[in-house]
């Protein structure tokens, strides 16, 4: 009897090496297997041994028949797998053929620098005001003690639309007037009000008929020109790097007193002059100062309790020096090939 | 502004100052040194035309020139050049502004070794086409053959190029102004110039009469001068006035700009025998005519100051003399004019006469009366000694200026807190002390005495703060943020809108644009749709930018046209920006362009190209996202630039919205689809806070059919028909086909509806569903005139 298994267990390794589909492993199961198979044999004479004998016999054959069982159907795994490699491997495709274009919009170069802006004064607890671009004179100018006549309203050829009251606004600085005149009971004032704003250039490179400014207003008590430099600061750093350093230099705008310019260290030359600096280590980016006493008194703020500072930039001219640009036009013409390079998180 | 620092040496002691530093401090106070020039110009020398040759067929000229040291020939182009003038000579190896270098050539044959020099070519002249016509500069007869013309024309000057803010162009445009600001920043005292003269006993009241018939002539003073002998100008005259960038003409003209540079204030100076024996300042007649020194004829408006001889003009006041009553190389005795007229009317007449002059924009800027009264003696002082005048006695003086002290009051502590710096008292009074602003201080509060030479300081502490600041200096002011309670910011009102379905619109693939809201009146003229009246420019730069545009759709198509000449295939685009109507109402417009493949691949076929359908999915989406879902409804609609059968109204709430469709083919033969839409209309509407819904744990019951129709019975009829008969339990329908063609008669199309049943509680039966379901069939067919479709 054991010789019979040892000589089974011999025939089925010559089998084994000799299988090479998974039907021939069918085959073998009928060899060994199937009804008149060589390990179902083993127990065809059953009959006629003793009770201890048939349990012998029994276990004997029963461990042929799990040992042959397991041998093929490893054999048939094994088997079963190439096929499928096999299969999959047909299925192969050219992963460097170009992808399909999903449809992903992108924003406008000018308004993912506006929201820059925006966002940083959200969190400085700055409400994002915005007001209309048909504006009337008196809170376009005289108000923002700009009277008739004065001499600073011709640096701000304006595009008048009704008389000389309407006009397209030359400047987002009416918001600022709206918002301290309707705010009847006069409490604290923090806002941003970025905007389009009109004047008579004729448009190149570096001039627009249409421009955008970024606004802010801040009336409180007690506010000083170190609180908006520490404000501009945190702009600036935001903007250009954290390693910018600020300075302010007298200027002149009707509606603040003291007015200053804004300048960062230039982020190109970290100071020591060059093309974009004009040589001089800085860059003027904006314009700010405190809020003149006659612009909180015309709205209704008493200039004895309130102070407040307003500062203003250039929407196109900070996004043309953040981002390389040297047409102000690019804003305008809407390249749709643009996108390929903004429409990604920029670098931390 | 140009300023001859060697003329502000007059003012201000400067001999130890070097002239570079102090330019970076005086921007830094807040007077912008834009442009710091100093004539380093060699090789230059006074030379002496021995003769002049015409060359044949050019305008080129021959010359032989002496210039010290040779004499040598020089091709020259000018058309002033002459025998027998000294000029202006710059050597071989000379560099001229530009970088132009001068080399010995030969020009059309002739040998020309050296240039004869205009002012231009030197930079003491703006290049300008007058200036240039103007041709090469003449020297006067006494310069010294091969004298270094530097030297010689004193050049050696340093000129700052000032940059002015509107506050400073009244004092800093002038070189007394200037001097002071110099002062301030190097603490020092300003020396007024002589004004002294020896008027002799004639008194000019006998000679003239004055009245002022206006209240825009605040200010008139007249002195006469006899005797006047007109020629050339001194030198220091000539050079000042060159590096102020104004050429010399003759002593009387010159006298006269250099007053004006000196103190700021414009004169004008009469022929007196031309004038007669009265002069009366009042308003110009309608339609009254002067001939001004240009020789033009000018029709003058009732808001003109004209300055009369009695009857007619001889003068536009602040703006241009009479030709009536010009100076000339015959004139003897002068009537000398200081006065001071209404900013607003000379600014008015300049502008309208288009001659707007130094002198002009002066008195539109404003005057320090002062000054008025001191320029006419510092005129009278220069024409006594360099033309020989005699100065009459007396002044005649209407003098109608209310002068008030300019006091205000401020606290070390105001100005501590305003500029958020710890100044001390004496860092205060060091400041004033250096602007020349007088004052008092009593515990520590200031009271100061503005100067009237500084008009644009206002008598008030944030004037004072600002002047004390810039001279201690802005750089010492260090950051600190303002001590104010936490908020939080958000956006108010349309913007928070406007980023919603901006932001929702990015999602949806659609690309943000930002163009112009000023456009030609064709532009305007397209998609009309609800339109308000027109709102046009008063003086348009350009017939493209002459009105404020009511749709954004004809911008948007420039878009497409510029990427589509870019070879960009697939456009989608959208912008959100006010419109504006009836002279002021503002609406804020949505607008969508789409155009080529939504999803592309570009060797593959999955593209899905962008039709009505998917324009309006998008539209559907937006609506839904902004809690609108079904309140608005398309219908079918005739719109202006929109084509016929591809085109639709929008009615929310069933208000109209605007419209959606693909662009009338006239306009482009392109499949362009659009959409606009008001967004304050959407912005009005109250929409249900979001609430969880449960959805059905039951197995829901799909049953398809569909119907043969005629064409123009719409889908969504037979919609409303499914809807209405399978009640609550149909709980969705979708169009799953639809056919036209073989099968289908002509004027018939095939829809094909899947149909949903389920109810949320239980499950539902086969039967009941049937029964609605045969129930729809009937009442479809009955309706609309349908026929089941066999399966």
């Amino acid at each position: 009897m054991k010789e019979k298994v040892e000589s089974i267990k011999k025939e089925l390794e010559k089998d084994l090496e000799n299988v090479n589909s998974l039907q021939e492993v069918q085959n073998l199961k009928v060899k060994y297997l199937g009804k008149k198979g060589l390990v179902t044999e083993l127990t065809s004479n059953m009959k006629d041994l003793s009770i201890e004998e048939r349990k012998e016999v029994g276990k004997l054959s029963n461990d042929t028949k799990n040992y042959v069982t397991e041998e093929l159907t490893k054999l048939e795994t094994k088997l079963n797998e190439e096929e499928l490699e096999k299969k999959l491997n047909s299925e192969k495709i050219d992963i460097s053929l170009p992808s399909t274009k999903v449809a992903v919009g992108s924003s406008n170069i000018l308004e993912k620098l506006i929201e820059e802006v925006e966002e940083l004064a959200i969190s400085m607890g700055y409400d994002v005001v915005e007001g209309p671009e048909v504006e009337k004179d008196l809170y376009n100018f005289e108000l923002l003690n700009l009277p008739k006549g004065h001499p600073a309203r011709d640096a701000q050829d304006t595009f008048y639309t009704d008389g000389d009251t309407w006009l397209l606004r030359s400047q987002t600085s009416p918001v600022q007037i709206r918002t301290m005149l309707n705010n009847t009971e006069k409490t604290p004032i923090r806002i941003i009000c970025p905007g389009k704003t009109y004047r008579r250039d004729d448009d190149d490179a570096t001039h627009s008929h249409q421009f955008t400014q970024i606004e802010g207003l801040l009336v409180d008590k007690d506010i000083s020109l170190a609180n908006l430099k520490a404000t501009f600061d945190v702009i600036a750093k935001k903007l250009f790097g954290e390693d910018r350093e600020t300075r302010f230099r007298p200027s002149f705008y009707p509606f603040t007193e003291p007015s200053v310019e804004m300048d960062i260290s230039c982020f190109n030359c970290g100071g020591k002059g060059c093309n974009i600096c004009k040589g001089t280590g800085w860059i003027t980016v904006g314009g700010a100062g405190i809020v003149h006493h006659n612009v909180l008194d015309n709205c209704g703020y008493d200039s004895e309790k309130w102070t407040g500072f307003a500062f203003g930039f250039g929407a196109e001219r900070l996004a043309m020096l953040k981002y390389g640009i040297t047409d102000i036009r690019t804003f305008y013409t809407n390249d749709l090939r643009v996108k390929e390079t903004f429409d990604r998180k920029d670098a931390d | 502004m140009a300023i001859s620092m060697n003329w502000v040496k007059e003012y201000v002691d400067l001999n130890d100052v070097d002239l570079k530093e102090l330019a970076t401090k005086i921007t830094n106070a807040g007077v912008n040194v834009e442009h710091i020039s100093s004539n380093d110009l060699n090789n230059l020398v006074v030379g002496y035309v021995i003769s002049c040759e015409d060359i044949p067929d050019t305008h080129l000229h021959d010359c032989l020139v002496d210039v010290g040291t040779d004499k040598r020939k020089i091709v020259c182009g000018a058309n002033n050049v002459r025998k027998g003038i000294k000029v202006i000579v710059s050597l071989p190896g000379a560099v001229l502004p530009g970088g132009v270098v001068i080399k010995a050539s030969t020009i059309r044959g002739y040998e020309s070794n050296g240039m004869i020099c205009a002012l231009s070519e030197l930079g003491l002249e703006e290049n300008t086409p007058e200036n240039h016509a103007k041709g090469i500069y003449e020297l006067p007869d006494d310069a010294k053959i091969g004298e270094d013309v530097v030297k010689y024309m004193s050049l050696d000057d340093t000129i700052y190029e000032l940059d002015l803010n509107p506050n400073r162009n009244i004092d800093c445009t002038n070189h007394i102004g200037f001097a002071y600001e110099v002062a301030s920043v190097l603490g020092r005292k300003v020396t007024l110039p002589d004004l002294s003269t020896s008027p002799i006993k004639d008194s000019v009241k006998k000679h003239f009469s004055l009245s002022i018939d206006t209240p825009n002539c605040t200010m008139y003073n007249a002195k006469m001068v006899t005797g006047v002998e007109i020629k050339e100008s001194p030198d220091f005259i000539k050079h000042r006035l060159i590096a102020a960038g104004m050429r010399p003409i003759n002593n009387v003209v010159d006298i006269s700009n250099y007053v004006m540079l000196e103190f700021g204030q414009p004169l004008h100076f009469f022929d007196k025998d031309k004038l007669g024996d009265k002069i009366k300042v009042r308003m110009a007649k309608e339609n009254e005519k002067i001939v001004t020194l240009d020789k033009k004829e000018r029709t003058l408006t009732s808001d003109d100051i004209v300055i009369t001889d009695g009857e007619k003009p001889v003068c536009i006041a602040g703006v241009m003399g009479g030709e009536n009553t010009e100076v000339d190389e015959n004139t003897k005795d002068i009537l000398i004019e200081s006065a001071i007229f209404n900013s607003y009317n000379v600014r008015y007449t300049s502008l309208r006469l288009d001659l707007r002059s130094e002198a002009s924009l002066r008195y539109e800027r404003g005057l320090n009366y002062e000054y008025t009264t001191m320029a006419i003696e510092r005129a009278c002082h220069l024409l006594e000694k360099y033309a020989n005048g005699k100065v009459l006695s007396d002044t005649i003086v209407v003098d109608n200026i209310e002068k008030k002290k300019k006091v205000a009051k401020v606290t070390l502590d105001e100005v501590n807190k305003t500029l958020g710096l710890e100044m001390t008292l004496k860092d205060v009074e060091k400041s004033l002390n250096n602007l020349g602003f007088p004052y008092k201080e009593k515990n520590q509060e200031f009271t100061v005495e503005i100067p009237n030479r500084r008009l644009d300081v206002e008598p008030h502490r944030q004037d004072l703060i600002e002047e004390i600041g810039r001279l201690y200096g802005y750089d010492k002011i260090k950051s600190v943020l303002p001590t104010i309670p936490d908020r939080a910011g958000k956006y108010v009102g349309a913007v928070k809108y406007r980023k919603l379905i901006s932001n929702r619109l990015k999602s949806l693939g659609l690309n943000e644009c930002r163009t112009y809201t000023l456009v030609s009146d064709e532009e305007n003229e397209m998609f009309k749709y609800n339109r308000k009246e027109q709102i046009d420019l008063l003086r348009p730069m350009s017939s493209d930018k002459k009105t404020i545009r009511q749709t954004l759709i004809p911008s948007l198509l420039k878009v497409y046209d510029y990427n589509k000449s870019r070879n960009v295939k697939d456009v989608m685009i959208y912008e959100i920006a006010n419109t504006y109507g009836n002279k002021t109402e503002e609406d804020t417009k949505v607008a969508i362009l789409m155009k080529g493949n939504y999803l592309t691949n570009s060797w593959s076929s999955t593209n899905t190209k962008v039709d009505f359908y998917l324009l309006k999915g998008i539209l559907e989406n937006l609506l839904d996202y902004l809690g609108l879902k079904n309140r608005y409804h398309l219908q079918e609609a005739k719109l202006d630039g929109m084509h016929p059968g591809i085109s639709a109204e929008i009615t929310l709430d069933k208000e109209p919205i605007g419209f959606l469709g693909r662009v009338h083919p006239n306009i482009s033969k392109d499949d362009i689809y659009v959409l606009e839409i008001s967004m304050n209309k959407l912005v009005e509407k109250k929409i249900k806070p979001i609430k969880f819904k449960e959805i059905s744990k039951y197995p829901s019951i799909v049953k398809d059919l569909a119907f043969i129709v005629k064409k123009d019975v719409t889908s969504e009829k037979l919609v409303e028909t499914i809807k209405h008969t399978g009640g609550r339990l149909l709980t969705n329908i979708d169009v799953f086909d639809v056919y036209m063609g073989e099968n289908v008669k002509d004027d018939e199309k095939s829809i094909a509806y899947s149909l949903t049943f389920s109810d949320p509680e239980r499950t539902l039966s086969d039967e009941e569903v049937m029964k609605i379901f045969d129930k729809i069939i009937e009442e479809v067919s009955k309706k609309h005139n349908a026929v089941l479709r066999d399966k």
